[in-house]
């Protein structure tokens, strides 16, 4: 069976060959074709995941780059992380490419779409398949090609291209810190194969491990929307939504949550680095929830829900032993869910006429029923409403949280029992905007000056949504209950601990997540329950509100920090190169020659600039040497 | 340099020559002295089947010669030896071979660029060297003259003996040999810049440019011999290392040479800050001539400056190290910034070509076996991709020739996907993503620098791809994401000379990227000899 | 790198090559002093030509009023490339003999690698002045 994993890659890889390469002549089939390669991983991932007892197998596809000393190799590894992936990448990305035969068939481009839609696939499944971080990065990259293609689909609206745009810079910023730790890895070990490393990281300097794991740590809030990285995650819902389903809630976003379970051996060795994971998730939770509050846009919402909720992951597995498999838990469970919910809101929106701002709605669930169900399942499941798929898995996070020592129980405790309560607060809030109280497109025309007529969607969107539903309510039980899960990953990221002590005891947790929920729920039906909701923004509002309709300054933070420098930079660069020079020759010359006639003419010779340039160099150049030389 | 003591009387050592390995040499420069026959004697009509004819075949030739050399029993030697104890003028080592073959296969691909007719009728270059451009600075009217399907032939023997130049200087194992290379090498560029059918004023501009520049350049080179010659007695590589590790002589004149040397070395390569003529020029020379610069000077450049590097001042690698870091670091910058605010699709691609050629500095300073193969692997993959990117550049037209403002490659992959796939995958590589060959070249040589103690230099590097990956993205959503010009530029199909040397750039770019190894091995199959 | 006695004494060797100097500069003294004194004083319209033989240049130099034709400058380019090439057979002239068969091949190539650019020049129209 493990020597021909490499099917698993190659059916949507191939499946996006075909649709990218083959043109117009696809456009009639191409779409089955690609839910059929996906389909026919999934299973062919199922038959693995039966014949496999979660040990760790890996395999060598071809040597890829060696020199010398540098052995990388492009090989696979099966065990219970990646197969756990593989069913949640095929499984639901099946549910999602089925939905999208229904949500894109008026789109003239719907055939490359399925074949970006597949190549996300491959490069997602190479990414979690991969047994070494070259490989791992392979897929990294990959995913962000496709993502970064995807978020541009609608090319007219230029938001969409701007989105793009920022997606793929604040991931380069990512990829950089991830491509470090690689290197650090090399020179410090040896290798980059997963099972090199983490048998030669005992054996490296704290001081190297914890950079790595810091560096692995940037790379993983790139790709996941983590603090100081998250801006572009929300914005990236400017492309189709089951775009934003499978790639910007279920399965991409999350590998950074991968990527940290995956190096737990380099994790382990360091508990500083391990601290700053759950720092950064602890932070990145309350962020997204706060400003989660702020938005009228359902996708809007439900990204920095998503960031919110990858910031929980990132927390639980930030805890180390007593976190991984909850940490995965919560990110299988979430892919459910969140991907429901995304199909719920682009039914939403495909019944809307396109519209995505929950102020024009209300009162939509007498007009579509399933989506109105189904959506609600989700959002029972995203706030843990008792048994819920994210009852298990979120409860459990917050118990392993309050379950640390000393300061650590009360602020990470804090942290996500409070971003519960928020959790509670902005769901309730979209959810009863969206689907309840008056119904406010009555009075509303569309941009283009038509009626609203809300309306079901067919059945190809709907059964995908009511499966997903299903399993919102139950795979939380299913997973968690007599620890099915965490057994499972055992090999993977080792056994789970559960904590004694800690600051509040494991039995009164449940209750209190509860509570603040209820209080949650309670406080937005207070503010928008009961009360018409005005269709145009209120802009008398205090400070907070502000503050979170700005994004909590993250999109000024990251302006700040990366691109004013950069800007800066160039700039003073364009000036050097274009001016500082030729102004420094122009000057000499007036000086020299005092004549305006003999400046106006050397403007246009630039030769001369150049040469001087050169020589500025070979000035510098020879004295540098002779002074490190002599100095 | 022991010759002239000698005296009539003494019968002078007769060099030995190993003909077996020197033969793709002798080929392609006999081919180049054939050619400027065939100029001679035949008429107007045949040239261009001719020289055709006798180009290709002579780099296919000269490659088949290589092939046998190599695929037999040989043995990394020096050949042009005056005595039998010393070393060489030419080192026909593996690094040689490998870069020889680089080079001529590259070439090849460059020709066929060179040699169509079907992109822009009767090819890119114009049919009488003297003729002027519009008094407009190069205005896009055709005079009679310039629409005469007809093209200066020339360049095919120019190309042939700069090919042979670029040859000689990779394998060249004294500076004066490399000084002459250099040269030979150099001066048909020049030329062949300033031969564009199309807005000639800017194409002589170009050629002038970068003769002037080059001049300057070439006499740095030729002081940095001088004072090496002072300093060891002799001009040949190992000998100049010999002397370098007796320490009982000034320094003064061993650094001082080696960074006039580099000067010379560091202005073919493009490097910054003695890049400035790598933007006008590649604008304003024809096309296929920039490809053929951008792909074979670059090589030649880099295995000169291996070569230099490794075998002469390997002793000294502290003292200059630091300097040289600096170098690649300002290269690195300029290349991936000043290319943001670049609206010319060639001038984009020369910014790229400098920050590329930081990246080789990179490797070239890791003075190890893995820096060597990785540099030998990067250029191979350097040289497909950025050869096959400018054959996509000529196909992108309007009525006034090559459209190479990037407003009009907007909205590209609506007119032809295909073009606009294989440029996405070209630029794609170029930033080095993953499954290109760009990825592999930039992988190894960073782990290369890296194992070599070079950790801040490759946190440099690795930044300024990521912003230079940036400008090639932005190139990407344009073609895709964008509404085209209702005026815009139509891409030409191309002929089939065209459509190989894309197609096989192309591929190559993939396999490289893909399945590296078999290159790798080859890279990595052997050191210097001197 | 010779020591200093060495290339004191070394100076010596440099003696026939001052005394030429100073034979060279007397006799050109010696021509331009004597010249006006012995020789014939006829002036006529030639004599006050750049040249006396020859074309007359046309157009006039700057002075009269035209510029130089490049062509001059294309010929002179020639001559000076083709002339300093067969300097180089002067050394093979003096040292046939010790550098033998090889040397005797090496200048055979020399030649023809020098014959081919002429027969271009040649056939392409460079040596006609229009």
């Amino acid at each position: 069976m493990i020597e021909t994993s490499w099917l698993l890659i190659a059916f949507p890889a191939f499946g996006a060959l075909v649709l990218l390469a083959g043109g117009r002549r696809t456009d009639a089939w191409g779409h089955w074709l690609g839910c059929a390669t996906v389909i026919a991983s999934f299973v062919y991932g199922l038959i693995l995941f039966l014949s496999s007892d979660g040990s760790t197998q890996d395999t060598t596809v071809f040597s890829w780059i060696p020199v010398s000393d540098l052995q990388v190799e492009f090989g696979l590894r099966i065990d219970a992380l990646s197969l756990a992936f593989v069913l949640l990448i095929t499984g639901v990305g099946s549910l999602i490419h089925i939905y999208a035969t229904g949500y894109m068939a008026d789109d003239p481009g719907r055939r490359r779409f399925f074949g970006y839609f597949n190549l996300f696939v491959a490069a997602m499944l190479i990414l979690v398949l991969g047994n070494g971080f070259v490989t791992l990065y392979l897929g990294w990259e990959g995913v962000g090609l496709a993502s970064y293609l995807l978020i541009g689909w609608y090319q007219n609206k230029p938001a969409a291209a701007t989105a793009a745009k920022k997606a793929f810079v604040m991931n380069r910023v990512g990829d950089v810190g991830l491509a470090l730790a690689i290197f650090l890895m090399w020179s410090h070990i040896g290798s980059t194969q997963y099972s090199e490393v983490f048998a030669g990281i005992g054996q490296v300097d704290q001081n190297v491990v914890l950079a790595i794991g810091l560096l692995l740590l940037l790379g993983a809030c790139g790709k996941s929307g983590q603090f100081p990285l998250q801006a572009w995650l929300p914005d990236a819902m400017e492309g189709p939504t089951p775009v934003s389903a499978l790639i910007h809630a279920a399965t991409m976003v999350t590998a950074g949550v991968y990527l940290v379970a995956r190096s737990s051996p380099i994790y382990n060795a360091n508990p500083d680095a391990q601290l700053a994971v759950a720092l950064v998730g602890a932070f990145t939770l309350l962020l997204g929830a706060i400003i989660g509050c702020a938005y009228d846009d359902i996708k809007k919402v439900l990204a920095y829900s998503t960031v919110s909720q990858i910031g929980y992951m990132m927390l639980a597995v930030g805890l180390g032993p007593f976190g991984y498999a909850l940490g995965i838990m919560h990110l299988l469970t979430h892919g459910f869910f969140k991907a429901g919910l995304f199909l719920g809101a682009g039914s939403v929106s495909h019944g809307m006429h396109g519209e995505l701002d929950i102020r024009r709605m209300g009162g939509l669930w007498r007009k579509m029923p399933i989506t109105f169900v189904t959506f609600g399942l989700g959002y029972l499941a995203l706030i843990g409403f008792p048994f819920t798929a994210g009852y298990f898995s979120k409860d459990a996070i917050i118990a392993a949280a309050f379950g640390q020592e000393g300061w650590r129980g009360w602020v990470f405790g804090g942290a996500a029992l409070l971003g519960a309560g928020i959790t509670a607060f902005y769901m309730t809030r979209l959810v009863l905007m969206t689907f309840f109280g008056k119904a406010r497109w009555q009075e509303l025309k569309t941009a283009d000056g038509k009626e609203y007529h809300p309306h079901e969607s067919p059945p190809v969107m709907t059964v995908p949504m009511i499966l997903l539903a299903v399993g919102s309510v139950g795979a939380g039980a299913f997973l968690a209950l007599g620890d099915t899960l965490a057994e499972w990953l055992t090999p993977s990221v080792g056994a789970l601990q559960e904590s004694h002590g800690g600051v509040i005891g494991h039995s009164l947790v449940p209750f209190l997540v509860v509570g603040i929920s209820a209080v949650g729920v309670l406080l937005a039906w207070l503010f928008v329950g009961r009360k018409d909701v005005p269709v145009e923004r209120p802009q008398q509002v205090s400070a907070v509100v502000r503050a979170a309709r700005a994004d909590l300054y993250g999109n000024a933070l990251n302006e700040a920090l990366f691109a004013r420098p950069g800007i800066w930079l160039s700039r003073a660069l364009v000036f050097v190169d274009n001016r500082g020079v030729d102004g420094l020759v122009n000057g000499l010359a007036a000086l020299l020659g005092g004549s305006s006639g003999r400046l106006r003419r050397l403007q246009t010779g630039f030769v001369r600039s150049y040469a001087l340039t050169m020589l500025i160099g070979g000035f510098a150049l020879v004295g540098a040497l002779l002074m490190v030389r002599f100095g | 340099m022991d010759l002239a003591q000698g005296g009539p009387a003494t019968a002078l050592g007769v060099p030995s020559i190993d003909v077996a390995a020197v033969l793709p040499l002798l080929i392609v420069f006999t081919a180049g002295a054939v050619g400027v026959l065939l100029e001679a004697v035949l008429p107007r009509n045949q040239r261009w089947p001719a020289q055709v004819a006798l180009s290709l075949t002579s780099v296919v030739g000269a490659g088949v010669a290589l092939a046998v050399y190599v695929t037999g029993d040989f043995e990394s030697t020096t050949t042009f030896r005056a005595e039998e104890a010393s070393s060489g003028a030419l080192a026909v080592d593996t690094p040689a071979l490998f870069l020889w073959g680089t080079l001529l296969v590259l070439g090849l691909l460059a020709l066929l660029l060179i040699a169509d007719r079907s992109v822009e009728p009767g090819g890119a270059f114009v049919s009488k060297a003297a003729l002027r451009g519009g008094a407009a600075g190069g205005t896009d009217t055709l005079t009679k003259e310039q629409t005469f399907t007809g093209m200066q032939t020339e360049v095919f023997p120019l190309t042939l003996f700069a090919l042979g130049g670029m040859m000689t200087f990779c394998a060249a194992n004294d500076l004066l040999t490399m000084f002459i290379a250099l040269e030979v090498l150099s001066l048909p560029l020049y030329l062949m810049c300033g031969l564009a059918r199309r807005r000639r004023l800017i194409s002589q501009e170009a050629a002038v440019k970068y003769f002037l520049l080059g001049a300057f350049a070439s006499a740095f080179f030729l002081y940095g011999l001088g004072l090496l010659y002072g300093y060891a007695g002799s001009v040949k590589l190992a000998d100049i290392a010999v002397a370098a590790q007796g320490t009982d002589r000034s320094d003064t004149l061993l650094f001082a040479g080696l960074g006039l040397l580099a000067i010379g070395l560091l202005f073919k390569g493009s490097v910054g800050p003695f890049h400035t003529w790598t933007p006008d020029v590649y604008q304003g020379a024809p096309t296929p001539v920039t490809a053929f610069m951008a792909a074979c000077t670059k090589v030649a450049a880099f295995g000169g400056l291996l070569r230099v590097l490794t075998v002469s001042f390997e002793s000294t690698s502290w003292e200059w190290r630091s300097v040289l870091s600096v170098v690649a670091v300002v290269s690195m910058a300029i290349g991936a910034i000043l290319g943001l605010t670049q609206r010319d699709v060639k001038r984009m691609i020369a910014y790229s070509s400098i920050a590329h050629a930081g990246f080789l500095v990179v490797g070239a300073m890791a003075l190890t076996e893995d820096g060597l193969s990785a540099t030998l692997f990067y250029l191979l993959a350097y040289g497909f991709t950025t050869l096959a990117a400018f054959g996509v550049v000529s196909l992108v037209r309007d009525s006034s020739g090559e459209a190479t403002d990037l407003s009009a490659w907007a909205g590209l992959a609506k007119r032809s996907p295909l073009v606009a796939a294989t440029f996405t995958v070209l630029l794609l590589a170029l930033a080095g993503i993953p499954l290109t060959s760009g990825f592999v070249g930039k992988f190894a040589v960073f782990e290369a620098a890296l194992s070599d103690g070079m950790a801040p230099l490759v946190v440099i590097a690795l930044v300024a791809s990521a912003i230079a990956a940036f400008y090639y993205l932005r190139v990407v959503v344009l073609m895709y994401f964008s509404e085209p010009a209702p005026d815009g530029p139509a891409v030409t199909v191309p002929g089939v000379f065209t459509t190989t040397a894309i197609a096989v750039g192309t591929i190559a770019t993939l396999v490289l990227g893909i399945v590296p190894t078999f290159a790798l091995d080859w890279a990595s199959a052997g050191g210097f000899v001197f | 790198m010779p020591d200093t006695a060495t290339a004191a004494s070394g100076l010596g060797t440099y003696l026939p090559l001052v005394l030429l100097l100073l034979l060279s500069f007397g006799f050109a003294v010696f021509s331009v002093t004597i010249a006006p004194l012995v020789g014939p004083k006829r002036y006529n319209r030639q004599k006050l030509q750049p040249y006396e033989c020859g074309i007359e240049p046309s157009p006039q130099p700057v002075a009269g009023g035209g510029r130089i034709p490049v062509k001059f400058y294309l010929t002179g380019m020639l001559f000076i490339l083709f002339d300093i090439e067969m300097v180089f057979l002067y050394p093979y002239a003096v040292a046939a003999d010790a550098v033998g068969m090889f040397g005797f091949i090496a200048v055979t190539i020399f030649i023809v690698a020098i014959t081919i650019p002429y027969v271009y020049e040649w056939a392409r129209g460079g040596l006609e002045w229009d």
